[in-house]
């Protein structure tokens, strides 16, 4: 009658991959950003999925807030970019590696 | 039976005045103010003395008077107070420690008239007499080992007086830290005694309280009586521990005469004396007391025989008139013991300050090869030492011969025949080392160094008068002991005896029940008076009949006069056995082995692990954000699976 919950959390844990892979193998800051985007949307997904599941309001309740938090980090986020490429006038993440050692 | 009698104070008070005076305002007051001072604050703690004194005889025997400055140390249920007792024992103590010691200030102001230094030597003199007080002053076995530590202190900041000469300073150490190792046992005797007392729910280290409940004493008796008397064997300087005084005769001569021949030093019989209740239930030590005073005695004297160093043959003479003491006390003859205690504290603080005013017209020569024929120089220094080394000697009617007889008839009576014959031995080598002494400095040819010649001359007034009070002491002083029957008798044993006899129901010596038999008692007197006049007599024809005699025998025993002359290679021997160990235990094991390699290690390798660590972790910082987000990744997937770990498990 209903889909099964594994389908739900299967979708979640393949975009969470997903966005882990892209974090970890692209060069491009901004498309390593969306992948985070990408990784907090696939848990949203999950806790709406379990909140559903358990009957229960909180699921949704703290996707609101990850949404909220999402918002602000992006706006935050974005603008670091827009800094670092008028500054370096590159966005590639293997240029970026002024804080090391 | 006790009284209450604040005056008691002022004996501990003038000397603390004085130090204060000497040491802060002693420097910018002057010689003359420190000089009428500090012998003054001693005087005037005499007086003090006398007037307790005065106040004790017109009470029954056995009574004390007592003097409770206030509460100090409340640890749970264990107190002790700032409390002082003057009963017979302590009365004879204070007014030689005073007495004598008051003689002795005023003598040094004229001994040490050249030294710059003279605030800082009254200072710690008139600290050491403050000291000595409280050390026979106090009430109980701590503030007891309060003054006995004060009195180490002050000994070693005397004998490294001049310490200016690195040699000097070393004998200061040696004398502190061989004290040091006595002072350990005395301080586990006290232990002893506390953890005793405990155990019967009794918390208290006062004399009165230890004697009342000598009943608990008794199971540790022995065993407290001889870890205190390891103290003593430093203190009062015996077999095995007596390694430190013969160098302590670096110090000024004054400071001899009064800390390593009249008053610390006999401390150790003193607190013997004063515990005799202890003693008296614990035999065993007791014997140890009496064999290790006897050997000492024995030993010393010998050692003193072939001595050339003025100084040195009067250390070896303290020493073991010391010895003399411990083997009265030792053999139950507490009163005997202390009253030899008193006329040596006259006889040897006199020989002392006559050897001083000797090296002292000398200008410092303290070798007794390069004195001789000084008897018309120094007139009043000759007739003085003349009368200390008769008292020495045992020839009547000088002190040494009461109290040494005493001794001798104790050790006879309580069964110690050997003990007694050791003695006589030893009183007729006094007699030889003493008048050796006083022939070769005073009699014969001059051997004086011709620079030092035109220098001769009598000590002044203040250094002499000293000299002849001391003098009349040494002659008067043991008539206060005559032999029971003759005039008025022992009054010297009648006064200190209700004090120091034996404990409510401890066992009773066998000394004190026999009643002393004149007949017996003047036999034995004339065996050690024989025994000095032939010791006399034998340095007569070596030292001025016949002069080379000596050498030539010195020769023709080659072997046995090398091992006195030094000193039985007990020195070397301590060298080799204890310090050499210990200097190289010191310097390879803990200095190389454990400070450097381990110590350092640890704390370096701390330093440099830190400083290696974080160069090497530095490297993992690429600055490149995929990195650290692998490794985020990793960290997360690690935790994630202990999680999933928990929830198969």
């Amino acid at each position: 009658m209903t889909t099964p919950l594994g389908y739900f959390m299967g979708l979640s844990a393949v975009l969470f991959a997903i966005g882990v892979a892209g974090v970890l193998i692209r060069r491009n800051i901004i498309v390593m950003f969306m992948s985070i985007e990408l990784m907090l949307n696939a848990v949203n997904l999950a806790f709406v999925t379990i909140g559903r599941r358990m009957a229960s309001m909180d699921g949704q309740v703290i996707v609101f807030f990850v949404m909220t938090v999402a918002a602000a980090e992006a706006a935050v986020g974005l603008g670091i970019i827009i800094s670092l490429f008028r500054n370096r006038e590159t966005v590639n993440a293997d240029e970026l590696n002024l804080l090391r050692w | 039976m006790n009284q209450d009698f604040p005056a008691l104070g002022l004996i501990l008070l003038f000397p603390a005045l004085g130090v204060v005076f000497n040491l802060f305002c002693g420097q910018r007051a002057g010689r003359a103010a420190v000089n009428v001072a500090a012998p003054g604050a001693i005087f005037m703690a005499f007086a003090a003395a006398l007037w307790a004194f005065a106040q004790l005889i017109t009470m029954p025997a056995g009574a004390a008077l007592t003097f409770t400055l206030g509460p100090w140390i409340e640890a749970g249920r264990f107190h002790a107070e700032m409390a002082f007792r003057f009963d017979a024992l302590s009365a004879v103590m204070t007014l030689v420690v005073s007495g004598v010691g008051a003689l002795i200030h005023v003598y040094s102001a004229g001994y040490m008239a050249e030294d710059e230094d003279f605030a800082r030597y009254f200072t710690y003199m008139n600290l050491f007499a403050f000291a000595m007080l409280i050390l026979v002053l106090a009430d109980n076995l701590l503030l007891m080992f309060i003054g006995w530590e004060g009195v180490g202190l002050c000994s070693y900041l005397l004998i490294a007086f001049w310490y200016e000469n690195p040699e000097f300073a070393y004998n200061g150490r040696k004398a502190f830290i061989v004290n040091r190792v006595g002072d350990a046992g005395f301080i586990l005797g006290i232990l002893t005694i506390v953890g005793a007392l405990a155990q019967g729910g009794v918390w208290t280290l006062g004399f009165a309280g230890m004697r009342a409940h000598a009943g608990l004493l008794e199971p540790v008796a022995a065993l407290a009586g001889l870890l205190l008397f390891v103290g003593a064997t430093g203190k009062s300087a015996q077999i095995p521990l007596y390694v430190w005084l013969p160098d302590a005769m670096v110090g000024p001569t004054p400071v001899s005469a009064l800390i390593h021949a009249a008053t610390m030093v006999t401390a150790g019989v003193y607190m013997i004396a004063r515990l005799n209740f202890l003693y008296t239930i614990g035999p065993e030590a007791l014997r140890v007391v009496a064999l290790i005073g006897a050997a000492t005695s024995f030993f010393a004297a010998t050692v003193a025989i072939v001595q050339s160093d003025i100084k040195r043959v009067l250390a070896y003479s303290t020493i073991s008139q010391i010895g003399y003491m411990m083997m009265g006390v030792g053999v139950g003859g507490f009163a005997a013991g202390i009253f030899h205690l008193m006329t040596h504290a006259f006889f040897k603080g006199l020989l002392f300050l006559c050897a001083g005013s000797v090296i002292h017209a000398l200008g410092g020569e303290q070798d007794m090869n390069r004195m001789g024929g000084l008897r018309s120089k120094v007139p009043v220094t000759y007739w003085t030492m003349l009368c200390a080394a008769l008292a020495l000697s045992g020839v009547p009617p000088f002190a040494g011969f009461f109290s040494k007889d005493l001794i001798l008839e104790r050790a006879y009576e309580s069964g110690h025949a050997g003990l007694w014959l050791m003695g006589v031995i030893t009183a007729g080598l006094t007699a030889l080392y003493i008048f050796r002494l006083m022939f070769m400095t005073f009699h014969g040819e001059a051997r004086v160094a011709p620079g030092k010649a035109g220098h001769l001359h009598e000590a002044p007034g203040v250094m002499t008068i000293p000299l002849m009070v001391l003098a009349g002491l040494s002659i008067i002083g043991g008539w206060v002991g005559l032999p029971e029957g003759i005039l008025w008798g022992d009054a010297f044993k009648r006064f200190v005896d209700p004090v120091i006899g034996a404990a409510p129901g401890a066992l009773m010596r066998p000394a004190a029940i026999g009643a002393s038999n004149l007949g017996l008692s003047l036999t034995l007197s004339l065996i050690a008076l024989l025994a000095a006049l032939i010791g006399i007599a034998i340095a007569w024809i070596f030292y001025v009949q016949n002069p080379g005699l000596a050498g030539r025998l010195a020769e023709s025993v080659g072997a046995v006069y090398r091992v006195l002359v030094r000193k039985y290679y007990v020195d070397e021997l301590y060298d080799l056995v204890i310090t050499r160990p210990l200097l190289w235990g010191s310097a390879i094991v803990l200095n190389r082995g454990v400070d450097s390699l381990l110590i350092d290690g640890i704390v370096d390798g701390a330093g440099l692990g830190v400083e290696g660590g974080g160069e090497g972790l530095r490297k993992a910082e690429t600055g490149n954000v995929r990195h650290y987000a692998f490794v985020y990744l990793i960290g997360a997937l690690a935790v994630a699976a202990y999680y999933v770990y928990l929830v198969v498990r």
